[in-house]
């Protein structure tokens, strides 16, 4: 399998083995009664890392950044931050500040207030609180609302609020629990792009819990996949996407067809699988299941090619079907083809030319077909 | 038809609670205050001038000039009046103080407590209420008395040799007060707690707080409509409180609900007792003015 690093930055600690990891979690269970919320867990974060935390909920993220935050003790395992065991250490003598999913901006206090709070409370000299405050107030570009309550300010200004706050007393390291949750899609497109920007400006480590996909893709350098309790798979957006580790990442992350089959050879480099859905796959793996064992084949809409001729060649990587739903985006549009083994194939594709001449109809006999490095086989 | 009839309705809905406060409140005042300007006589209504319709407008005329504000002047006059006001507000002032103190941790308490158990918990608050107020006041006087359950309970411990003399006393008012307007400062104080953010204490907490100065510099200010609102529902029922210092104050405690009982009962002076109400009224309102323009000031911040 080919690295596929990130596409942001050239960053990436983590493939490098002498680099330390900034946070380390090492087995931290948490349990509530009877309810495991973290489960054996062991995840490393590095210095000037943005990294998600990404899962459903009541997967366990947000219990980790609280346990992070030391708003939960660990039932067992330990937790590192710079080399330091932050067990027993209590939240206000941590060197991490949050970003709460309600904000938690004190009612009773102006903008200005609330962002010099943390920063009285350290007992700093009253001309260098309020050069902070200025700089905060610059950075999220609040100036001219130093003075106003939180209720009189929307959401989006809120946010920032929240986000000067827990950046003034310039922690190591910043906890964002689901940021952008409260605020609407556009609004929430534009403070991603902030976010990052801030984060590589000020060279500090983000630890954000979210559970939507797109904003961890959007702005993570590594994706932290969570489900009960457990982290699934940690790697770039982009392993994420096109090598899931598994099913339910497969699953979990973007659209995705599954073609479950029977492995009938098994190469260095190559395996194919006689799928159930009436086809042969014959697809570049390194790591793969034994012959005769079960396997499936995961492979994302965009990369089906959606055709009215059988691909030349063998009869490999493709299967016939009908179209049965289009839906056109836009940008794109979006087949579902009914192969006549009954499964139904989600593929997409650009809408690259403005005016296709010969559109494909429904109800039309067509050929999906993909490369042999378009998908990843999954072993289960 | 179809749309005067909602509109009379909505009329109908406002002058319900004005009307009652004419009736019960405004007109009664007004009698009060008529009286205290009055004189004391051995007649029947015990005072003068009576007003009749025979008299006629000339006659209502001839009595209105016969007011006077003797009455008042009586009052600053007898040191016993004074110091009587002055007592009850000490009193009531020292018993507020001490109720917030006793309902503040209760109600933090209930407003941490688990969601389910919470309804529970209001529900033993509020149960007292469900026996006569004046039966509790009695059982205290069985517990506070001499050879009360209290000092049986200290002399069989050891604790103490001689049976402390707690009835009849400042401290027996104190006690009676504090345990009977409890629930009034746990309520308000609850609910102004309850509503509150926990995440807003874990921000202070993150911010660089210990718990104690996150609770005096976060939920204690956030709790202060709550703690306005239940002093004063202590504070202005125990000024004008009579039963429990009757009843558990010894004969040399001075209150102004006592002392009006005495003019007006034992005197038969209704002239005065009026104007001792009057006065009183008084005095109460300025904290409910002072109630009332901090409400409409959160209010403003839009809390």
């Amino acid at each position: 399998m080919k690295s596929l690093g990130s596409i942001r930055r050239s960053f990436s600690p983590w493939t490098d083995p002498s680099s330390k990891p900034f946070i380390s979690f090492r087995n931290v269970t948490k349990r509530f009664g009877d309810f495991v919320a973290v489960d054996d867990l062991s995840l490393d974060i590095y210095t000037r890392e943005f990294h998600a935390l990404l899962g459903a909920s009541g997967c366990g993220k947000s219990t980790l950044l609280r346990m992070l935050a030391g708003f939960e003790q660990p039932t067992s395992g330990e937790i590192i931050l710079d080399g330091q065991n932050l067990a027993g250490i209590p939240p206000y003598r941590r060197p991490v500040n949050m970003m709460f999913q309600s904000y938690a901006l004190f009612p009773h206090m102006t903008v200005e207030a609330n962002i010099a709070f943390g920063l009285k409370q350290d007992g700093m000299p009253k001309p260098a609180i309020a050069e902070r405050v200025t700089q905060m107030l610059k950075l999220v570009k609040m100036e001219q609302f130093a003075k106003r309550k939180p209720h009189q300010l929307s959401g989006g200004q809120r946010q920032r609020v929240a986000l000067a706050r827990s950046l003034a007393k310039q922690p190591k390291v910043l906890l964002l629990d689901e940021p952008l949750g409260a605020l609407d899609k556009k609004l929430r497109e534009e403070t991603q792009f902030e976010l990052m920007d801030l984060q590589q400006d000020l060279g500090l480590t983000f630890v954000v819990v979210t559970h939507d996909q797109e904003e961890a893709m959007t702005m993570a350098d590594r994706i932290a996949v969570m489900a009960h309790g457990k982290v699934v798979q940690v790697a770039t957006p982009a392993e994420i996407y096109e090598a899931p580790n598994s099913r339910f990442v497969a699953d979990f992350i973007g659209d995705v067809n599954i073609f479950d089959g029977t492995v009938s050879r098994a190469q260095a480099s190559e395996i194919r699988i006689e799928a159930d859905a009436g086809f042969a796959i014959e697809a570049a793996s390194s790591a793969h299941p034994g012959e005769g064992a079960k396997a499936g084949f995961a492979i994302r809409p965009e990369k089906i090619r959606v055709g009215r001729q059988m691909p030349t060649g063998n009869a490999v990587n493709a299967a016939e079907g009908e179209l049965w739903d289009i839906a056109y985006l836009g940008d794109m549009t979006v087949y579902h083809v009914k192969l006549n083994s009954g499964k139904v194939v989600k593929a997409s594709s650009l809408n690259a030319v403005r005016a296709v001449e010969d559109p494909l109809g429904y109800d039309q006999k067509v050929w999906i077909s993909f490369d042999r490095d378009a998908g990843v086989v999954l072993k289960d | 038809m179809n749309r005067l009839l909602p509109a009379i309705v909505n009329r109908l809905v406002i002058i319900i609670p004005y009307a009652w406060l004419l009736v019960f409140f405004l007109i009664p005042f007004v009698i009060v205050l008529r009286i205290s300007l009055s004189e004391a006589a051995v007649a029947m209504p015990p005072y003068l001038p009576v007003f009749a319709w025979a008299d006629g407008l000339s006659g209502f005329i001839d009595n209105v000039r016969q007011f006077s504000f003797d009455n008042y002047v009586w009052l600053t006059e007898d040191a016993l009046y004074t110091n009587a006001y002055i007592s009850s507000l000490t009193i009531a002032l020292i018993s507020t103080a001490l109720t917030l103190l006793i309902a503040y941790p209760i109600a933090y308490g209930m407003a941490r407590a688990p969601a389910t158990l919470r309804p529970t918990l209001l529900m033993l608050v509020i149960l007292p209420f469900w026996t006569s107020f004046l039966i509790r006041v009695y059982a205290w006087i069985a517990i506070l008395k001499p050879e009360g359950l209290l000092n049986q309970l200290l002399l069989s411990t050891g604790i103490i040799s001689q049976p402390l003399i707690i009835l009849n006393t400042n401290t027996a008012i104190y006690i009676g007060i504090v345990y009977s307007y409890l629930p009034f400062m746990v309520l308000p104080l609850y609910s102004a707690l309850e509503k509150m953010d926990h995440s807003l204490t874990e921000a202070a907490q993150d911010l660089g707080c210990t718990p104690i100065s996150a609770f005096w510099r976060i939920t204690f200010p956030l709790s202060l409509p709550g703690v306005v609102a239940g002093c004063l529902l202590v504070f202005i029922p125990a000024v004008g409180e009579f039963v429990i210092p009757d009843l558990l104050g010894g004969s040399e405690t001075l209150m102004i609900g006592k002392t009006l009982w005495n003019e007006f009962n034992a005197n038969r002076d209704w002239p005065v007792s009026s104007a001792v109400a009057a006065i009183l009224l008084m005095i109460l309102v300025v904290p409910i003015m002072f109630f009332q323009n901090a409400q409409s000031r959160l209010d403003r911040e839009g809390r």
